[in-house]
């Protein structure tokens, strides 16, 4: 059977046809304001470039941006009731506190504060009362209200107390999207909160989207599952997503560093993914992106989601060239979507990154012609500008002295010397469609996070217990026994609590069986 | 006495990071506190030493517990006010002024909150003048002052009154004990003092020193230039060198985070190479088998392009770093202070300290 990757980017939408671990076409349109069309020519050209009928599709992966985009740019985003689990606690500060104006609008200010949560051990702060659930429910559906945020103290600890008031709060309003905090995030209430309540905020436009995603899969005539892939560079369902929109928020960067390191072959190397505009540069161990250890900005917003630790720098093929008085310096401003147009060897007047590429000779691209009078010393002094800018990324991301790989994808990555700082540098074949090719490779997961104590529990056995109901959960998500691995673990004791009381982390990957 | 605006809380956020010298805890929820309290349209004063009463009685508030939880399980809001209100119940007498124990990292900011609810103003001092990881190591205690009495209050609003400890040792011992069982974070208001007191003990002025600071890393980041000359003119500090951190374990001991910094000279300090030790803060800075400076001087780690303050919790190997020393205050640099704060108090048994010039002194 054959597998099909999609990444349905802001500009462009990219499908790829993969055999096993063999890549059979691959193909590029524009993206369309209603994505559905952009994928079904994506999908029909990649299926006659690969010579395949619908039938032979096992599975269909997409990555999207869409509800990125949707935070940045603040559209679709339906009113919202959050219903804090937390009292007395955390009452001195309210929701969406360090929000910008514009997104908290847009969200509405609705909220509920309640008892129900919990402390670091798993005891009540305060018991959850189910007759006040209620009464916020009625508020919610008076209101007209069909999004609801429920979010509990320590609820990556302990879920229960959310569960119930969603249960309730189901009772009292009928066909409203419910979020849990507890599936979306980790240990740091604010951060969980915005998070959670962004999610219900998307569902709507989740809900539409991935039906029309899944409807443009069907009407190409093929009839696979469909998965979306995740902001860790695993899989979840068409279902799960439409619940979990922000699920998907770091799927981007995650794909083109997961492709590069299918196609290199490389699980331990510096990934950079050259666009336009700029360059990402992260670290792959074990095959996946390192993650970062400090809060993810989304539109404006501090999450906690595990996001790649990627650096970005404003260089891309794109970029202008600025001399001023004796300094050259190459970017950030760059002509971006308009490269085939404004470059000197697309016949355009500006001189670009992309031109001093083709004048250097690393290149082939558009009219070299064009660039003769160049001045040799501007081209020699850009190039070096060049690579120490991608020299300095390259610094910053690693984590050792010991020699590592480089993996250049994305469609500038033409800029790459053959070597940069000693280390070698690799341009995989596909390096362009490094995204979807990431989305077609994705594999299933389960994580655990979790605060143990260890009075009555060893070390050892807290591990094996996250470890045992991690391996349950990508069970349960569709991954075959024997190709479960762990590819996180560590164990934190926490500063300044006696009690000997650990957080456990845990996750393990798994391929997906179809 | 000084009104702080929004601006002032933003600043004060992030030069209280610098003097955390990687320790103190993350100031991102005590001043989200305090700016909600302004937008309420309450205040936040600050008192100068020099316009403090003699008799007046000054109260140190801030949180006690594991910064672990304290991101999770927030106040409900008014458990600043309470502890004071038991302490004036049992004192019999009515609190003046607030002042935090540690200017370093959050506690900075924690008595702004307390201060905004009650209409009381901030002593513009502090107990250390920077961070240190342990409670007897303020300088309110170091010359003879005892936190006890002491209340600490939890979110439901239980309050437990410490009326004596026989030692500081003990109320550590025994205010822990209370707030793992309070859910792992509460907040305590500790050692009612006299305005002379305070005067004589409290390092003054480290309020308007993190303001200064904070205007003055925000300001060099808007018109695109370095802040570090600007801090070490400020300071009367030394940039020790540029670099990027090439080694870095790091372990839990004790409840406390330990570890080494291998440095390497980037940009005009490439070919030199330094080691930094640290046990929550940085404790000694090491080149060519010299301690250059050790603690209680403050051994500061900034990002080198945004001159914002980089804790040890975060460090990782590839950052680039620049690295400064400032000096600590005199009273910190007294026979009776090094004892408790000097290097043998963090086990260094071999190291002498050798302070770092002073303003008006000349290097020796």
């Amino acid at each position: 059977m054959f597998r099909i990757g999609v990444d349905v980017g802001g500009t462009n939408t990219d499908a790829v046809v993969m055999e096993q671990r063999t890549v059979r076409a691959v193909v590029k349109v524009p993206t369309t304001p209603d994505v559905m069309v952009g994928l079904m020519q994506a999908l029909g050209q990649v299926l006659e470039a690969a010579a395949l009928g619908p039938d032979q599709v096992g599975l269909v992966v997409i990555g999207t941006t869409q509800f990125t985009n949707a935070v940045i740019e603040r559209r679709h985003l339906t009113q919202t009731a959050v219903v804090r689990l937390a009292l007395p606690a955390n009452r001195c500060l309210p929701p969406m506190v360090d929000w910008p104006e514009d997104l908290r609008a847009a969200v509405g200010e609705h909220i509920f504060e309640a008892a129900g949560g919990f402390n670091f051990d798993g005891t009540p702060i305060t018991p959850l009362a189910p007759a006040e659930i209620a009464r916020i429910g009625t508020d919610i559906r008076a209101r007209g209200i069909d999004s609801i945020a429920v979010v509990g103290v320590f609820a990556p600890v302990r879920d229960d107390a959310e569960r119930e008031a969603a249960r309730i709060l189901a009772e009292q309003c009928p066909g409203a999207g419910i979020t849990c905090s507890a599936d979306i995030g980790q240990l740091g209430f604010l951060e969980r909160e915005s998070a959670s309540i962004l999610n219900a905020s998307l569902r709507s436009l989740a809900r539409r989207t991935v039906e029309s995603l899944k409807d443009g899969v069907a009407r190409c005539g093929l009839r696979c599952p469909v998965f979306l892939s995740q902001n860790d560079g695993t899989l979840m369902d068409a279902a799960t997503a439409a619940r979990f929109p922000v699920l998907t928020f770091a799927s981007g960067p995650t794909n083109s560093m997961r492709g590069a390191a299918f196609l290199s072959g490389r699980s331990e190397a510096i990934v950079l993914d050259i666009g336009g505009t700029t360059t990402d540069v992260g670290l792959l161990q074990k095959g996946f992106p390192r993650q970062a250890s400090t809060t993810a900005d989304i539109g404006g917003v501090r999450t906690n989601f595990r996001m790649p630790d990627v650096f970005s720098i404003g260089l891309g093929g794109g970029s202008l060239v600025n001399e001023k008085e004796d300094r050259l310096h190459v970017g950030p401003r760059s002509v971006g979507y308009e490269l085939t147009r404004r470059a000197r060897v697309f016949g355009g007047e500006t001189l670009t990154a992309t031109d001093i590429a083709v004048a250097a000779g690393r290149a082939r691209i558009g009219d070299p012609a064009r660039l003769a009078g160049l001045d040799a010393d501007v081209v020699r002094r850009a190039l070096e500008n060049i690579e120490s800018q991608l020299a300095l990324a390259v610094d910053r991301t690693r984590l050792s002295a010991e020699p590592i790989p480089l993996i250049a994808v994305g469609g500038g990555s033409i800029l790459m010397p053959a070597r940069l700082v000693g280390l070698e540098v690799i341009r995989p074949p596909y390096f362009a469609a490094a995204n979807a090719i990431g989305a077609a490779i994705a594999q299933t997961s389960g994580e655990v996070d979790r605060i143990y104590s260890l009075e009555s529990l060893t070390r050892e056995a807290a591990l094996a217990a996250a470890e045992a109901e991690a391996r349950a959960q990508a069970a349960s998500s569709g991954a075959l026994q024997d190709s479960i691995v762990v590819t996180e673990r560590e164990d934190v004791p926490l500063a300044y609590l006696r009690g000997n009381a650990t957080r456990v982390r845990v996750k393990v990957v798994g391929d997906l069986q179809f | 006495m000084r009104t702080l605006n929004p601006s002032d809380i933003e600043a004060l956020a992030i030069g209280t990071a610098i003097l955390g010298t990687g320790g103190g805890g993350n100031p991102y929820i005590t001043k989200l506190r305090v700016l909600e309290e302004l937008k309420r349209g309450r205040r936040v004063q600050l008192l100068g030493l020099d316009e403090l009463e003699d008799d007046a009685l000054v109260l140190s508030i801030g949180g006690i517990g594991a910064p672990a939880v304290s991101i999770e399980k927030l106040e409900e809001g008014t458990e600043g006010v309470r502890a004071l209100r038991a302490m004036e119940e049992f004192l019999g007498a009515k609190v003046d002024a607030l002042i935090s124990a540690e200017i370093g990292g959050g506690n900075g900011l924690e008595p702004m909150v307390t201060a905004a609810a009650l209409d009381l103003p901030v002593v513009d001092a502090d107990g250390m003048g920077r961070a240190f990881p342990e409670m007897q190591m303020t300088t309110f205690s170091i010359y003879g002052h005892r936190s006890t009495p002491a209340a600490v209050c939890d979110e439901h609003g239980n309050v437990v009154l410490f009326r004596h400890a026989v030692s500081e040792l003990w109320f550590e011992r025994l205010a822990r004990a209370t707030v793992v069982s309070m859910g792992g974070t509460a907040i305590g208001a500790e050692a009612p003092m006299r305005g002379r007191y305070v005067k004589r003990a409290g390092v003054p002025g480290t309020v308007s020193q993190s303001i200064r600071l904070g205007h003055l890393v925000l300001e060099a980041n808007r018109a695109h230039r370095s802040a570090i000359p600007e801090i070490c003119a400020l300071e009367h500090g030394i940039h020790l060198i540029d670099a990027k951190i090439v080694d870095l374990k790091r372990h839990l001991q004790g409840g406390f985070s330990v570890g080494t910094l291998e440095l390497e000279g980037i940009d005009a300090h490439a070919g030199s190479s330094a080691r930094i030790d640290f046990q929550n803060e940085f404790l000694t800075f090491e080149r060519a088998g010299r301690i250059e400076v050790c603690v209680p001087d403050l051994i500061v780690i900034l990002d080198v392009d945004s001159g914002h303050a980089i804790t040890t919790d975060v460090l990782r190997y590839g950052q680039r770093v620049a690295v400064l020393a400032l000096p600590c205050h005199p009273l910190l640099r007294t026979p009776e202070a090094l004892a408790v704060v000097g290097p043998r108090a963090f086990g260094l048994e071999n190291i002498e300290f050798h302070p770092l010039p002073r303003p008006g002194e000349r290097a020796p």
